[in-house]
């Protein structure tokens, strides 16, 4: 995810830090966390607010679009912020380059595949076949 | 460190742990990482269960709050809405600092205790009804 060309001067110049780069990495971790902060008060506050948690009233609310939209939002960006933090700490504690790739690797697959998977469960209750 | 071409022989190492005297600061600094690979691990683990659960049916929404409402199920539910807003408002306090704000070290101080009371205080607004609602 690209925010633009971020790295301080003095960064860019002596090209340290420990993974190389990072600017935009930096600042896609805070603007997933600002829309988190958001939806994340959404979840929270309608599953306080719904009569029930049986299944028929949480796949109505999930079905509508008020319900569909902001919990595919809070899916996408969670997966990101989760995947770009846990990036932070394999860079920060495994220093084998080859371990650290690898690592990365699964981290990327396991998130791109939880998004998928929740993704299409949502789909299946929005769209029906659900029911 | 190997791969890299002459490495510099005595660089400084990162604060480790065992140096340093405890703080609020400190503790909440490491609470944020440890909260947050919860949270992606755990937390996002069952956000795909309960949303797949809800889209396969009766039976497999049954399976999910069963064991949701089994006393380890409750117990992993409770720790994570707490790391949940122990991350949040710690990740607040982060984006203050990220703007240059908040380093004196009593303030600095006093908005790590803040997050620590305050993630204490919403986990038990949301659980203390709930767990009310249950008995």
């Amino acid at each position: 995810m690209s925010v633009g060309d971020s790295a301080t001067p003095l960064g860019k110049a002596r090209g340290l830090g420990s993974a190389r780069e990072g600017g935009e990495h930096w600042l896609a971790e805070r603007v997933t966390s600002a829309a988190l902060l958001l939806l994340g008060a959404w979840l929270i506050a309608s599953l306080l607010f719904l009569p029930e948690l049986d299944r028929r009233t949480v796949a109505e609310w999930l079905a509508a679009p008020s319900g569909a939209v902001p919990m595919a939002l809070f899916v996408i960006a969670a997966f990101i912020h989760a995947l770009d933090g846990m990036k932070v700490v394999v860079d920060d504690y495994v220093h084998d380059e080859g371990n650290r790739f690898a690592l990365n690797t699964l981290l990327l697959f396991l998130a791109v595949g939880g998004a998928s998977l929740a993704l299409f469960a949502l789909g299946r209750i929005a769209f029906g076949g659900a029911a | 460190m190997a791969t890299e071409p002459n490495p510099p022989q005595s660089r400084p190492l990162s604060p480790h742990l065992t140096v340093w005297r405890w703080g609020p600061h400190m503790l909440v600094s490491i609470l944020h990482r440890m909260t947050g690979a919860a949270l992606a691990v755990a937390g996002l683990a069952l956000l795909v269960w309960w949303l797949t659960a809800i889209a396969d049916g009766a039976t497999a929404y049954t399976e999910f709050t069963a064991a949701a409402a089994h006393p380890l199920g409750l117990v992993v539910l409770i720790g994570l809405t707490w790391a949940f807003f122990q991350h949040l408002l710690s990740g607040i306090r982060h984006l203050v600092m990220d703007t240059g704000a908040g380093f004196e070290l009593e303030t600095n101080k006093r908005f790590a205790i803040l997050t620590l009371a305050g993630s204490l205080v919403l986990t038990l607004a949301i659980w203390v009804p709930v767990l009310g609602g249950l008995l």
